[in-house]
């Protein structure tokens, strides 16, 4: 897995736990979708055979030597797709909830508007998908908490179904959250005055394995993200206060 | 509370000899004992010298020298595993490092033999 020296060389990252059921679909739905692109699955220490069923499936493999949790997995998926050289990265989960139809969206839309991230969003129109009444309410919740960090609204904080650029992926390779990133992610985004936008994307219920988020792990959640976010909030980076601000395009004229 | 502070001195004593069998038998880094050596230090000589123990009271505004003594060991035990927190902090921010060194470079041996495979 090589990038061709390609100024658009794009990388789908896998990160799986336990996924043996449904990592073959999702491999070989993302190389229907977008043939020619590599698949990387980050195995973060299954005690199945998922890395068996990903390489059955021709992704590669990345498999950590103990469970790191999901922000160790994507990471160690970053940190190899900066060193191979890939100017972009999408990630998708292994549970066969993101739909690799969307892929090219992202994708384009990522070389299209040279921002650093774009979301997958399941709430940028009423595409059907539907979450939750807890996660459904954590979400709202954290679009109030993200609105005035960010200087802009964002639909789906918690989406998984990220794609980002070689800027980011820099970033990220160096500095990301360990447990439950999105939403962290998307403050360290911010903090280097770095910009994201959200495209549409269809959410599938999870047909196989269980999620991380137990009823119970949802207090902790909350608590953890948000003292992550205020974390993020009050690190003093220099280098952000010495670039100037970049004006998003189409902001108004003049600058 | 004489004789509770004859407890506290014992205890700092057998805490003093608990660290130092631990380092001897390579339990524990020399690095991580000193703050616990300082710490049963500080609590065996001020349960032993009453007046210093009093002159903190009084400093405090407590009403009770015992009590002085338990909350300045409380406060040193705060401190400690504040800073054990910084250190483990530390090492799991170095082992999740190294985990994911590992599997790349593992993923980049595996790729070097397949490549080698190939060729042969």
């Amino acid at each position: 897995m090589t990038p061709a020296a390609n100024p658009d060389s794009l990388l789908v990252i896998v990160p799986a736990f336990n996924e043996q059921d449904a990592i073959a679909g999702v491999v070989q739905s993302v190389h229907q979708h977008v043939p020619g692109v590599p698949v990387l699955v980050i195995d973060d220490c299954s005690a199945d055979d998922t890395i068996l069923a990903a390489r059955q499936a021709g992704a590669e493999v990345l498999a950590l030597p103990y469970h790191l949790g999901l922000g160790g997995c994507v990471q160690a998926g970053y940190k190899l797709a900066y060193e191979l050289g890939f100017e972009y990265v999408i990630r998708v989960d292994g549970d066969g909830q993101h739909d690799p139809r969307d892929i090219p969206r992202i994708f384009e839309k990522l070389k299209s508007s040279g921002c650093e991230m774009v979301i997958g969003s399941r709430f940028v129109v009423e595409n059907g998908s539907r979450t939750g009444a807890v996660r459904s309410l954590g979400i709202r919740f954290f679009r109030l908490v993200l609105r005035p960090i960010l200087g802009k609204p964002v639909h789906d904080p918690t989406s998984g179904f990220v794609g980002v650029n070689r800027k980011a992926l820099g970033v990220f390779s160096r500095t990301f959250p360990l447990e439950y990133p999105e939403i962290e992610a998307l403050v360290v985004l911010q903090r280097r005055r770095f910009r994201f936008e959200e495209v549409p994307c269809a959410m599938h219920p999870r047909t196989t394995g269980r999620s991380s988020i137990t009823a119970l792990k949802s207090l902790y959640y909350i608590f953890h993200v948000l003292m992550g976010v205020f974390v993020n909030v009050l690190k003093f980076d220099r280098r952000a206060l010495r670039a100037p601000r970049r004006r998003p395009p189409g902001s108004g004229a003049g600058g | 509370m004489d004789h509770l502070l004859n407890v506290t001195t014992g205890l700092s004593i057998l805490l003093l000899i608990i660290v130092l069998v631990s380092v001897r038998r390579a339990h524990i880094r020399v690095e991580y004992s000193v703050s616990w050596l300082i710490a049963t230090s500080a609590m065996l000589a001020l349960s032993r010298a009453r007046p210093v123990l009093d002159a903190v009271r009084r400093l405090i505004g407590l009403p009770d020298t015992p009590l002085t003594l338990f909350l300045l060991a409380g406060g040193v035990l705060l401190i400690m595993f504040f800073r054990f927190s910084v250190i483990i902090s530390h090492l799991r921010d170095d082992n999740i490092a190294l985990a994911q060194r590992v599997a790349i470079l593992e993923y980049h041996l595996r790729s070097f033999k397949n490549h080698e495979k190939q060729e042969a």
